[in-house]
């Protein structure tokens, strides 16, 4: 009885969903590191439009993400808003130039340095957020598994995070039970009562569904050791994709990008691109 | 299998065992000494706490690789010694299956599960592919491997855990609890699908259970009895049935054995006994038993006192599409003083019902009237005061670490004054036996013992209904037994109205005197347990299984196997245990 809008893999045929699992955290990865790394803005404003394009690939369905893509616009403006707050003048440090454009109170002027490097900030967003999603609504969860081990992370480490995604639905309706049984003993939940009151009567909420978790966390241990996980060094995994030729053509196509990232540090003599020298 | 005994080796060996966990005072293991032969299906039997999942643990190495402890004697498995061997290397020899059957599900998905151990083993992917389509073949859930777990039911779910044991050709096959947490349907099903592998394949299985009657469908060839720690019979079936082992350590015996024993017949002289099919009965001694089964005076059903909650055309579903309802066109009215068991299939709408009635969620459309009053209009804090109801897991419901505490949050909540609060707790705790327990923490107390404080809990709101779900659940029949016996006491000396959620048939016809049957979202019937016990088509699309008792109330010469039954659970009733 899970709701079809949950958070996580939703099934589909896609380019993007064809694709392996590893080939799209690598990607979502390298692609990560040059777009945190380089201001060079051309080359974001760039990147930024292949990752939009990749997720109208990906076709995910709205209503999933729909809440999370609010989350996420609201927590970068908030973001955008704390750098002037505490650096109002940090663009000008930047590029070493000032250009004022409105006079503001104390040392809240307005300069168009300011407002470049948040631009450069807000494209990053726009362009990382979307690979995220990406990887995370398009990869089977049994193949997100074996995709970080394939790139090095212990298989220990890489099931147990799998097993968490899988758990995700399953506490969440233990969540809304526990949720309920407290309100038929009077707990009032609705709106009607205050925010604080309804964050420390979660709290009430969140203990139970503790020791649950605890108790199922011991069984899974033990079924996994009585079939022998932890015995060896290594694992094969059923769902593995192997590499086909359009990882490969996907990968050449991402380390393209990031040559180019790191050309243009070499070409700006640094990871700021500055329009106003 | 009496042959083989003599010319092969046994397979486990349990040489003068005594066994003690760290955590515990006492010791769970006294003097245990038995062998198992290759091939062999034996059952290990005996009351909660007894010790029988702890001989398990010895076997699969879980004693004293998870389980620490001192242990004494030995334990040899395959010509292993098992207390310096790692779970591991045992695992090879020992395959598992958990009582838990969500809990042990590892995979994603059904084909994944399955493949577990060869991949913790490194096999090849094409190779780990074969084998997982072969057995799944075998146990005939391929059509199942790109499934999810929550898309499974309980018996599928077993069946799965079995297949992810059998791919690795592992010669002794160990079951704990396969029964817990079936329905009677899947139950007999697994049980039908042990009997065919394990002698088609030639396994060494064993059965850990406490419930007899079901596990024997498995065609055990010796049952182990366990109590307090001690191996009391090792011995056949059928020998077993006919001494007084099992009424002494308070195992209940199959039901079919207790009609014959009322009726008077001789139960040592039977060649066989055990699974009721492959016991014979002469015509001579079917009509002793019909005979006995006319001189119980059938009792009159009483009057009911009132309405005391009313459902009228419901209908309910999860999504806002028409096509999928939840719940269609439910109506039915409980008396004042009803006991009422809910059945059916997982999905059938029983737990959506009890939360319709609770006020969790708002039908559609139709109405729910509590005491004459319409609960659409009321809170699920205002329903909360007219019913109360139980969750399975009290785990779910439990939430502060004093008993006292948590007795006392839905009053606290209320804003009642602290005396009041002191004299409703105190007068909830005696109904349920937790009074000397007032103090304690809750940590300290046993599971049934914590569901009885779930209970109390909601008693101290005074409700008129009570809606139980799987109240007896996991317990055996000592546990089972005091569970009912509290709930009647609170039906019949506190006047209230109980509605129970259930898969156990003998609390159907022991203790309640209407079944609702839900099939699919609708109410397929509502009757009396012995009409649904015979009647087939009800018993399957409930999930149910056929009892001993039906079977043999189909054999008697003129009494309809509906009256038998009912003639039957009221003799019963009245026999004091």
């Amino acid at each position: 009885m899970s709701p079809a809008n949950t958070f996580g893999y939703v099934a589909n045929d896609t380019v993007i969903h064809r694709l392996s699992g590893s080939t799209k955290l690598i990607a979502f990865i390298a692609l990560s590191l040059i777009v945190m790394t380089s201001y060079d803005t051309r080359f974001l404003i760039g990147v930024m439009i292949f990752s939009l394009y990749l997720f109208y690939l990906a076709q995910i369905p709205w209503k999933n993400i729909r809440i999370l893509i609010y989350f996420v616009l609201a927590f970068s403006v908030l973001n955008l808003l704390t750098i002037y707050l505490f650096e109002p003048e940090y663009g000008v440090q930047l590029y070493e130039s000032r250009t004022v454009l409105a006079e503001g109170i104390g040392r809240y002027t307005l300069t168009a340095e300011q407002l470049f490097y948040e631009l450069n900030v807000a494209i990053k967003y726009f362009s990382t957020i979307p690979l995220a999603l990406i990887f995370v609504f398009t990869t089977d969860p049994s193949e997100f598994a074996s995709s970080l081990n394939r790139i090095g992370v212990s298989y220990r480490i890489s099931y147990a995070v799998s097993l968490a995604l899988r758990y995700i639905p399953d506490i969440q309706d233990s969540f809304f039970e526990i949720r309920q049984a407290q309100q038929a003993r009077g707990l009032e939940m609705s709106r009607k009562t205050s925010l604080v009151n309804r964050i420390t009567r979660s709290a009430q909420i969140i203990m139970p569904l503790i020791f649950n978790s605890l108790n199922r966390i011991e069984v899974v241990s033990q079924a996994m050791e009585l079939r022998r996980f932890g015995r060896n060094k290594n694992r094969t995994w059923y769902r593995y994709r192997p590499f086909a030729s359009k990882d490969i053509a996907a990968l050449a196509l991402v380390v393209g990008i990031v040559l180019i990232g790191m050309y243009l540090f070499y070409v700006n003599g640094g990871r700021f691109y500055n329009p106003f020298q | 299998m009496m042959k083989q005994r003599q010319t092969l080796q046994p397979i486990i060996q349990f040489n003068h065992v005594h066994f003690q966990y760290d955590s515990q005072a006492e010791k769970n293991l006294i003097d245990v000494h038995f062998d198992v032969h290759p091939g062999e299906t034996i059952l290990i039997i005996g009351p909660s706490g007894s010790g029988k999942s702890t001989i398990a643990r010895c076997i699969n190495g879980q004693i004293p690789n998870t389980h620490p402890g001192k242990l004494e004697g030995t334990v040899t498995v395959n010509g292993r010694d098992v207390y310096s061997s790692s779970i591991f290397d045992l695992s090879l020899d020992v395959g598992t299956v958990l009582q838990d059957t969500d809990g042990q599900f590892v995979g994603l998905t059904v084909a994944e599960d399955i493949a577990f151990a060869l991949e913790n083993d490194c096999v090849e992917q094409t190779e780990m592919r074969a084998k997982v389509e072969g057995w799944s073949r075998r146990l005939e859930i391929e059509h199942l491997l790109e499934r999810m777990p929550h898309q499974l039911s309980g018996g599928q779910k077993q069946r799965v855990s079995i297949s992810g044991i059998l791919v690795n050709d592992i010669p002794i096959l160990l079951l704990d609890e396969p029964l817990a947490n079936l329905d009677p349907a899947a139950g007999a099903e697994t049980m039908e699908l042990i009997k065919s592998i394990s002698k088609q394949h030639q396994y060494t299985t064993i059965i850990v259970e406490h419930r007899l009657e079901e596990a024997l469908l498995a065609d055990v060839d010796r049952v182990l009895v366990i109590n307090d720690g001690r191996l009391v019979a090792d011995t056949t079936p059928t020998k077993l049935l006919k001494s007084n082992v099992l009424s002494e350590i308070g195992v209940r015996e199959p039901l079919y054995l207790n009609a014959m024993k009322y009726a008077g017949l001789d139960v040592s002289s039977f060649p066989v006994l055990g699974n009721f099919m492959d016991v014979s009965l002469s015509d001579r001694q079917l009509v002793q038993i019909e005979e006995w089964a006319r001189s119980i005076p059938k009792s009159e059903k009483p009057e009911g006192k009132g309405a005391v909650l009313e459902v009228e055309n419901i209908d309910f579903s999860y999504t806002e599409s028409a096509g999928a309802k939840t719940l269609s066109n439910i109506s039915f009215s409980i008396q004042n003083g009803d006991m009422v068991s809910i059945v059916g299939t997982n999905g059938a709408g029983k737990s959506t019902l009890a939360k319709l009635i609770c006020g969790f969620v708002q039908p559609t459309s139709g109405n729910i009237r509590i005491d004459n009053q319409e609960t659409s209009r009321l809170s699920i804090k205002e329903i909360a005061d007219h019913v109360g109801f139980i969750m399975q897991n009290p785990n779910h419901m439990i939430s502060k670490t004093m008993i006292y505490d948590e007795v006392a949050l839905g009053l606290v909540n209320r804003g009642w004054p602290e005396d009041q609060i002191r004299e409703r707790v105190y007068e909830a705790l005696r109904i349920c036996g937790l009074y000397p327990f007032r103090n304690w923490p809750i940590s300290a107390l046993s599971y049934g013992q914590k569901r009885r404080v779930t209970i109390a809990s909601i008693l101290v709101l005074d409700p008129k209904i009570l809606i139980l779900d799987e109240p007896t659940a996991g317990q055996d029949y000592a546990h089972y037994t005091e569970m009912m016996a509290f709930i009647q006491k609170l039906n019949v000396e506190n006047d209230m109205t109980i509605l129970m959620i259930t898969h156990d048939m003998h609390l159907m016809q022991e203790y309640t005197n209407r079944t609702l049957v839900f099939d699919a979202g609708k109410l397929l019937a509502d009757t009396e347990p012995s009409a649904v016990f015979s009647n087939p088509e009800l018993i399957q699309a409930a999930h149910l299984a056929e009892t001993s008792l039906y079977q043999l109330g189909k054999l008697l010469p003129s009494m309809p196997a509906k009256d038998f039954i009912s003639r039957f659970m009221q003799y019963d009733r009245e026999v004091p245990r």
